[in-house]
């Protein structure tokens, strides 16, 4: 799925001829077998640990009020204690990146039952999103809220736009204007989303979403994809008007309706009688 | 109005008429402008359309050489380094990079991109037009068949026009047109797999197909869409145009401004008109963003990936075919869900293409047509042709089922499962629904003719009945209004061996088809009569009476 985001051809066959045929040869190739897989994979997963946004730890107090809450608005269908109902989730392992993107944009508390959840104005302040989500992550270790160095659009557009393509555009389309999944349900146009909300719903996978995790595309390569979508929202399309960036369909209406339109009025001017 | 004025005596001394002289001198060309400066045009708006299809191809030809200019037709590989940021460092084909090149770094390449798209846009969508204006006004008929072949041929040549030029910036939203278009060469039996592997030059994409589309999109295409324009407009010209019926107008004459001055200067005028709205919406709007489409990799596809607008009926035939018609058998792979839509597609074709002659045949008609029909004055014609545009429209609505669906909330397959029963009943119901109103407009136009309009005066006569006075029309009006053709259903006679063959059967069939709901049309006693007659008692009447009744 991803980009593949190895380095390039790294096999250094250093061919040692002199000691090949040493008595302690074999045991020395296992243990530097042995080291150098131990300690690539150490590090290919110490990266993601260490890179993986976090932001700092929330207080008690913020637990308990999120708790509060929790139970007077949320506990109907996720249960007392975020464990789940049959008509909801269990919540336990979200981490706080799911309450904030699900609460930050307004998709919870859900107003209606539906083939997805709805953006709305948010119906929580932002203080008591973050108490949600505090309550939340005490529950279980889960992915966190972004460091803002991921989510503030400083990484690289053409990377982004790459991985965007490949990733994403197949729901989202290419300039992020959403599309249509089955039964009803839809991939939302990303315009206008925050990057903070783009970065946890890569690593929670909210309502039909696949998650992107750090091993998938890595906190680097997110900032990228939101630094790409950042781009194409703040330099408005070079050739005009972009007519919602829904591609031909929508340049297609808008040549018969206002195109050929004016065209036939402008004929029928010519062509209409002196009075 | 198409009065000849005297050609001026070459007598005075001018720059112009000297230079005129001198031409004529030597190229005898008094003979050309006499006969086409003469030459007279009537004055229609829908007489119009054809014109602008026209000139958006004359803009697409000076668009289009600018375009050349600076586009490479090669799939090397290269790496873009350009002005636009999000693709700076990535590596995609020099035909891509050649039009960023043009859309970003070409002074006023971007506004020709997008007036050449545009255009193309438009050719295609007024050629279209003008096909339904040619339809339903019958001005196919003898003599013009031929001419209406023409005209589809350039409809179709048009199409192959765009779809080329659609596919040869190599970015991803044309590679995926393409890969459609090679799935549906491959699903063809036995031959298929062999087309794709030859237009290709391969395995898809390979690494030809960009040239050769070049080569098709401003040579071979061009010229043929040239030759058959410059046929079509000799025939126009061999013709005379047709005009609609009103007083004074014939079959034998047309009424109208001669092409010198008066036309030449309208049409001039027209043209540059076209090419103002088209560069001013190419000015405002943008049209295939190539730079958020990136270079064409086989493995992602956008949402809201769809042809341009004249491709997306076939495209939609596609999306319209329930899932599950391939199977497997003697060894090979039968794809239905792709030759059912290319069969349909193509006898959907060439019904457009033959009607004349297939219209021609029912009716038996030999006559010279050159007077317009009213489209409500055909009623079956018409309804068939609502019941085409209907069954046209559905396809082409289905190849946007996915924007449909999000921009309406709805779920995607009940969109497709409706245009899927759309496509079947669409039409059907088009075709009873417009020969009816069709009919009753015709009663409509018999009552008008008859008793005149209704003035909205409501009078009581001595003897305690209200009237409302009716106010004859114009004399002008009237003509309009009852000069229409009329066929009764064919009999069916037995030839000259005493026998009726099935043909003739068949015929018999459709003309009753055609005609058995009918008005007849009204004679002049009738006329008359309801003049002297005051407001009437006759209502119209639906004759049912075929041959046999």
């Amino acid at each position: 799925m991803a980009k593949l985001n190895q380095p390039k051809a790294a096999s250094e066959r250093s061919s040692r001829k002199r000691g090949r045929r040493h008595p302690f040869a074999t045991f020395a190739l296992i243990a530097i077998g042995l080291g150098l897989t131990g300690g690539v994979y150490a590090a290919a997963t110490a990266v993601p640990a260490a890179a993986s946004a976090e932001t700092t730890a929330s207080s008690q107090a913020d637990v308990d009020a999120g708790q509060k809450l929790f139970q007077a608005n949320c506990a109907t269908c996720h249960g007392l204690s975020a464990e789940g109902t049959d008509s909801a989730p269990s919540l336990i392992g979200v981490g706080a990146a799911a309450v904030d993107f699900q609460v930050g944009t307004g998709r919870m508390p859900m107003a209606m039952d539906g083939p997805q959840a709805q953006e709305k104005t948010p119906q929580f302040t932002d203080k008591e999103t973050k108490q949600l989500a505090a309550y939340v992550a005490s529950l279980a270790p889960g992915p966190s809220i972004p460091a803002s160095e991921y989510t503030d659009g400083k990484g690289d557009a053409a990377e982004g736009a790459e991985l965007f393509r490949i990733n994403c555009a197949m729901c989202h389309n290419v300039a992020g204007a959403g599309g249509a999944l089955t039964e009803g349900k839809y991939a939302p146009a990303l315009k206008g989303v925050t990057g903070t909300h783009i970065y946890e719903a890569m690593v929670t996978g909210p309502q039909n979403m696949p998650v992107f995790n750090d091993q998938n595309i890595t906190p680097q390569q997110k900032a990228d994809i939101i630094t790409y979508l950042d781009y194409i929202q703040k330099n408005p399309s070079p050739g005009g008007f972009a007519l919602g960036d829904l591609g031909p369909v929508a340049e297609g209406l808008f040549l018969w309706i206002f195109g050929l339109g004016s065209i036939v009025a402008l004929a029928v001017w010519i062509t209409a009688k002196a009075n | 109005m198409s009065t000849s004025t005297d050609t001026p005596r070459l007598k005075r001394t001018g720059f112009t008429a000297a230079a005129a002289n001198y031409l004529d001198e030597r190229t005898s060309i008094s003979a050309v402008v006499k006969e086409f400066g003469r030459k007279i045009f009537p004055d229609h708006w829908s007489f119009l359309l054809g014109e602008v299809a026209l000139y958006s191809f004359v803009v697409i030809l000076i668009t289009g050489t600018f375009l050349t200019f600076f586009f490479q037709a090669s799939m090397a590989e290269v790496v873009y380094n350009g002005s636009w940021v999000p693709l700076k460092g990535i590596e995609m084909s020099s035909a891509l990079q050649s039009t960023l090149h043009i859309t970003f770094d070409v002074r006023g390449g971007l506004l020709v991109r997008q007036i050449h798209h545009w255009a193309a846009l438009l050719f295609v969508a007024s050629i279209g037009l003008h096909m339904m204006r040619i339809f339903f006004t019958g001005a196919f008929r003898k003599p013009r068949e031929l001419n209406w072949v023409i005209g589809f041929l350039l409809f179709v040549l048009a199409i192959a026009e765009g779809f080329t030029g659609y596919s040869l910036p190599d970015d991803l939203l044309s590679g995926n047109g393409l890969r459609i278009i090679d799935g549906l060469i491959k699903g063809l039996p036995l031959v298929g797999t062999w087309i794709s592997f030859l237009l290709f030059g391969g395995e898809f994409p390979g690494t030809a197909i960009v040239g050769r589309l070049y080569t098709l999109h401003i040579l071979l295409l061009p010229a043929m869409v040239l030759a058959f324009i410059a046929l079509h407009l000799v025939f126009v010209v061999v013709h005379k145009h047709t005009q609609y019926a009103g007083p004074g107008r014939t079959q034998q004459n047309v009424v109208g401004y001669p092409i010198l001055p008066v036309y030449a200067a309208k049409a001039g005028g027209f043209f540059f008109v076209v090419f103002g709205v088209i560069v001013l919406i190419a000015s405002l709007f943008t049209i295939n963003p190539i730079w958020e489409y990136g270079p064409y990799d086989p493995s992602p596809v956008s949402a809201g990936t769809q042809p341009d607008w004249y491709v997306g009926f076939a495209d939609g035939m596609l999306r319209l075919i329930p899932p599950h018609w391939e199977f497997e058998w003697l060894g090979r792979t039968w794809s239905f869900n792709i030759i059912v839509p290319v069969l349909i597609l193509v006898i959907f074709l060439a019904l457009a293409a033959l009607y004349p002659f297939i219209e021609a045949w029912v009716t038996g008609d030999k006559r010279e047509h050159h007077i317009a029909d009213r489209p409500r004055n055909n009623a079956t014609r018409t309804a068939i042709g609502a019941a085409g545009v209907v069954f046209y429209a559905d396809m082409w609505a289905a190849a946007s089922g996915d924007l449909i669906a999000t921009h309406f909330k709805l779920s995607i397959e009940s969109v497709t499962h409706t245009m899927q029963l759309a496509l079947i009943f669409g039409p059907i119901i088009a075709y009873f629904v417009t020969k009816r109103i069709c009919i009753a407009l015709q009663k409509k136009d018999r009552s008008l003719a008859l008793h005149g309009y209704e003035s909205g005066r409501i009078v009581r006569l001595p003897g305690g009945e209200y009237i409302e006075v009716h106010q004859p029309i114009s004399e002008y009006d009237r003509w309009r209004l009852v000069s229409q053709e009329s066929y009764a259903p064919l009999m069916l006679r037995p030839d000259s061996r005493g026998r009726i063959t099935m043909s003739q059967r068949l015929r018999a069939a459709l003309s009753r088809w055609f005609y058995e709901d009918r008005l007849t049309p009204l004679t002049q006693t009738e006329i008359e009569a309801a003049a002297h007659h005051g407001h009437g008692d006759a209502q119209p009447e639906l004759e049912e009476a075929g041959p046999q009744h």
